[in-house]
């Protein structure tokens, strides 16, 4: 394994969502949704604040909604591990315009930096593979985000990538809490009027 | 959007979803991945509706909280277990369980016993959960869809 430092997350997450155009986001609960909020409060933007291991099925349910846009679920690997099973059943249903972004810094760092099974060698992105994602990667260098960042605009298919990142102390950039206001806020921005009269 | 983990009692149900062009018909590994689908799909502006049987119920509590919180429809048909008639012990504490279960998450419940209710309470159910933006759960009794034999040697 190749040893730390490992990448910052907040350089990676505010890289990748560069010139993000009409990408729907997903992130996942804790970190990576501060992560995203830290980026700007954006409305096609959905994070979570529970329902751990449901991300990638919401950015599912997404991508099968929205065939024209690109949706991107941004999650950790904690969240990722609770939702194992979803990635089986993601790749049976292979939509070509959902990409699976997870930032793996081995820990629950939300709750006291307790080691998830990655620290000892689950591998995400082989998990992803031997369930039948056609492309799968992990990434350790900085120099590896720019073309993710080209791929999940470009890339016509199913993928899903781990981003190996340190822990660190980022300052708590939170989202809005209203599930309720963030639900209806992303249909406005994608559906219009329809959003609400239907 | 119609997403399941299967069970006798929705055979018929998958096949004609399956065999539906206007529907996707999506096979999920545990109940809460079909939460969260539909949750994802609301938001890009289509409907799922969840099918399962009550010993999955147990399996999305906490991805229900979504349903709540984000005032979101949820439309499930669970096919029960556990009641009316039921051989293996190990379904009565989850089918037993279900009602209350799935109110004190927030859903309503309805309960149908008799074939000519069915049509009566789905409209409804479909009525409230997409109209309302809440989550329904309309339970297919075991009296209704008969209780599942088990014969040894066969």
């Amino acid at each position: 394994m190749i040893p730390a430092p490992y990448l910052n997350r907040r350089e990676v997450v505010t890289a990748l969502l560069a010139d993000r155009g009409d990408l729907l986001v997903v992130a996942g609960l804790g970190a990576t949704a501060w992560d995203v909020a830290s980026v700007e409060d954006h409305p096609l933007d959905f994070p979570l604040w529970g329902a751990m291991g449901g991300a990638a099925m919401v950015g599912l349910g997404l991508a099968f909604a929205q065939p024209a846009r690109k949706v991107l679920v941004i999650t950790g690997d904690g969240e990722m591990l609770m939702g194992m099973g979803s990635l089986a059943t993601i790749a049976a249903q292979r939509p070509r315009n959902l990409r699976v972004v997870v930032m793996d810094n081995e820990c629950y760092a939300e709750t006291g930096r307790q080691r998830t099974p990655t620290a000892c060698g689950a591998d995400i992105a082989a998990i992803a593979l031997a369930c039948g994602f056609p492309h799968a990667r992990t990434a350790w260098e900085t120099d590896e985000i720019e073309p993710l960042r080209v791929d999940i605009h470009r890339l016509d298919d199913l993928f899903l990538a781990v981003i190996k990142v340190a822990l660190t102390d980022d300052p708590k950039t939170l989202p809005p809490r209203d599930g309720a206001y963030l639900k209806n806020r992303m249909r406005a921005a994608l559906l219009g009027p329809r959003a609400v009269f239907e | 959007m119609v997403s399941y983990v299967p069970d006798a009692g929705h055979v018929d149900l998958i096949k004609l979803c399956e065999a539906d062009e206007r529907m996707r018909a999506v096979s999920l590994t545990t109940e809460e991945e079909g939460v969260a689908l539909a949750a994802g799909a609301y938001l890009g502006g289509k409907r799922a509706a969840l099918l399962m049987q009550s010993s999955g119920v147990g399996n999305c509590i906490n991805m229900l909280s979504l349903i709540k919180t984000c005032q979101l429809p949820l439309l499930t048909l669970v096919t029960m277990r556990g009641e009316f008639g039921e051989f293996n012990p190990w379904q009565i504490p989850m089918g037993q369980a279900t009602p209350a279960l799935l109110s004190a998450i927030g859903l309503i419940v309805y309960r149908v016993d008799a074939p000519h209710e069915v049509r009566d309470a789905l409209e409804a159910a479909v009525s409230l959960a997409f109209g309302s933006y809440c989550g329904v759960a309309v339970l297919l009794s075991q009296r209704l869809i008969g209780a599942k034999r088990f014969v040894e040697g066969t």
